[in-house]
């Protein structure tokens, strides 16, 4: 696996790929922060804002398939949730014997738990969606316009450059690893803490690395007139599509909230 | 794709979605205030040469959550780093590279939510700051076989306090019932920061044979003052004294919450200033509680300036 791989940009020509970065990271904002307030159990609504998503993913040439596949990054952490279907006081639905505790699943906990994972679900799918058809730099770029501290958008701008750099050298560290722990059959290999070491000293090593690399690209930036800001080539302006666009989807949110309200 | 989601330490990166809006508007609040803080600091102590240093350091903290290491049946160790983070680079600087990280598995992998995110930062970088600079600065100067037992116990305690971050917002958004998330969370975490311990101690050790002047005392004391050590030892405090009593004890932390007025029904928000978090004129709609939300964090955000004004000033009046 090559490190590149890590990033999530898809290039493409669509309109969700041409729209400006900073608005498309307040709409996926937006966006996200109407998916919050909806209430449990609306799943008309939910139902709703999946139609939005699978709409905007079509129209970025993406399709739905890619940011589905994505976005089941998030099944994981559901556990994190899972037990207030056992929980939360409502009617039963069904009970049944795990070991010795005996569990009931009860409707309210149904719905919350279903309402959780929808909202967690459709959010990310909009987070997927504006990395996918977003240059990173374009989004980094666009969060010092919306006033992040110069500071922290040039660390994040650094990182994003070196993470494929040092994601190959850790690559590498693990691959030399993998090289030289060749095992005997019937034959255990070191301790766990004797293998917690070795981490230790790959985690120190790739720092060094690191460290190194850091002084030798900022004499380089120096020799090429660095002085502690960036600047960009690339003018930012709002364009009518734009606007448009911006529009379009805080109406769309604005029916969203106003569903959610009436059914 | 499937080896990405075996491999990631994700138990704490919270997605957006699980946590109530007025929890993930406070945890922002908190994490703004304390960013502001740490970037007016950045600007006094750091060069502009510390930026590339800094942004390469947040590169090297997300690739060394790439090295893992066999524990038993198929499980493995993992690495977070934010208390090796502090203790290499101290506080300030460890919490801008430590945002930076968590910002980015956001923006860019969306590992972890956006709106969100507030949480995540406070949970993985600003506690783990706290504890990992603080204590390791009370044992700077000690012998080695002090100072990496204390850097060991740090690494541990800021895991600990992430997860028990962690399962509080969890359980204050009403997504978590108590009993189960505050055990699982706590005792799942005792043995992943065990292996933070270990790999912090390592990696600490090794730096030091290779390049001894990056960690030595007078740097580490340098970057920052004693007002770190007891914030870091009181935030151990707490988490070693709420982690048992919170696993051990749900029912009794629910009390204790509802005595205080801290939570209505178990999913409500933290704090009850308006009934059932909406503005009486405008009604019962998002809205409203937006508005409710906003005044709320308001209040929550004057208390924690001022706290912070005043660890800052002590802070500034020992260096000089």
């Amino acid at each position: 696996m090559q490190a590149i791989s890590f990033d999530q940009y898809r290039a493409g020509k669509s309109i969700i790929h041409c729209i400006d970065p900073r608005v498309k990271l307040l709409l996926t904002l937006l966006f996200i922060i109407s998916n919050l307030i909806l209430p449990d159990g609306g799943w008309i609504v939910f139902a709703l804002v999946l139609a939005c998503i699978i709409a905007l993913s079509q129209m970025s040439s993406l399709g739905w398939g890619y940011v589905f596949k994505r976005s089941l990054i998030m099944i994981p952490f559901i556990l994190a949730a899972v037990t207030i279907i056992f929980t939360l006081p409502g009617e039963a639905i069904a009970q049944f014997k795990l070991f010795s505790w005996e569990l009931t699943i009860s409707d309210a906990g149904l719905i919350r738990f279903a309402s959780i994972f929808l909202r967690s679900w459709l959010s990310i799918q909009f987070a997927i969606l504006l990395a996918a058809t977003t240059p990173f730099p374009d989004i980094a770029h666009s969060l010092r316009h919306l006033y992040v501290p110069q500071i922290i958008v040039a660390i994040i701008l650094f990182m994003y450059r070196y993470i494929f750099v040092l994601g190959e050298e850790t690559q590498r560290l693990l691959r030399a690893r993998a090289a030289r722990s060749a095992r005997i059959p019937g034959r255990k290999g070191g301790s766990v803490l004797w293998r917690a070491k070795v981490a230790g000293n790959m985690v120190g090593q790739l720092f060094v690395r690191s460290y190194e690399r850091s002084e030798r690209v900022y004499q380089a930036m120096l020799a090429r007139g660095y002085q502690g800001e960036f600047l960009t080539v690339v003018p930012h302006h709002m364009h009518q599509k734009d606007w448009i666009a911006a529009l379009i989807a805080v109406i769309a949110v604005g029916l969203i909230q106003a569903a959610a309200i009436l059914l | 794709m499937l080896l990405s989601i075996i491999n990631k330490p994700a138990e704490l990166h919270i997605p957006d979605g699980f946590l109530s809006t007025i929890v993930a508007l406070v945890s922002w609040v908190i994490v703004i205030i304390l960013l502001g803080f740490a970037v007016n600091k950045s600007k006094e102590k750091l060069n502009e040469r510390q930026i590339p240093l800094m942004g390469i350091m947040a590169a090297f903290i997300f690739a060394a959550q790439m090295i893992n290491f066999p524990v038993a049946g198929g499980t493995s160790g993992h690495f977070l780093g934010g208390a090796l983070a502090a203790i290499i680079l101290g506080p300030w600087a460890a919490i801008l590279v430590m945002t930076s990280v968590v910002g980015v598995q956001a923006l860019l992998f969306q590992d972890g939510g956006l709106l969100v995110m507030g949480a995540n930062i406070l949970n993985m970088g600003i506690l783990t700051a706290l504890i990992g600079y603080g204590l390791y600065r009370a044992s700077a100067g000690k012998s080695k076989l002090v100072r990496y037992g204390t850097a060991g116990a740090a690494a541990w305690l800021a895991v600990m306090a992430g997860a028990l971050a962690t399962s509080i917002q969890l359980w204050l958004s009403g997504t978590s019932p108590a009993q189960f998330v505050f055990p699982a969370m706590l005792y799942v975490h005792v043995i992943i920061g065990f292996g933070e311990a270990l790999i912090t101690v390592g990696a600490l050790a090794f730096i030091e044979r290779v390049r001894p002047e990056l960690v030595s005392d007078e740097t580490v004391k340098d970057r920052g003052g004693k007002a770190w050590i007891i914030a870091g030892v009181v935030i151990s405090l707490l988490v070693v004294l709420i982690s048992p009593f919170a696993s051990a004890n749900p029912d009794g932390l629910e009390r204790v919450a509802e005595d205080l007025n801290f939570i209505g029904a178990g999913m409500d928000a933290p704090y009850e200033i308006f009934p059932d978090y909406t503005i009486p004129l405008l009604g019962d709609s998002g809205a409203s509680t937006i508005a409710a939300g906003v005044v709320g964090v308001a209040f929550v955000m004057l208390i924690i300036f001022i706290i912070m004004r005043l660890v800052s000033n002590i802070k500034l009046g020992e260096e000089s």
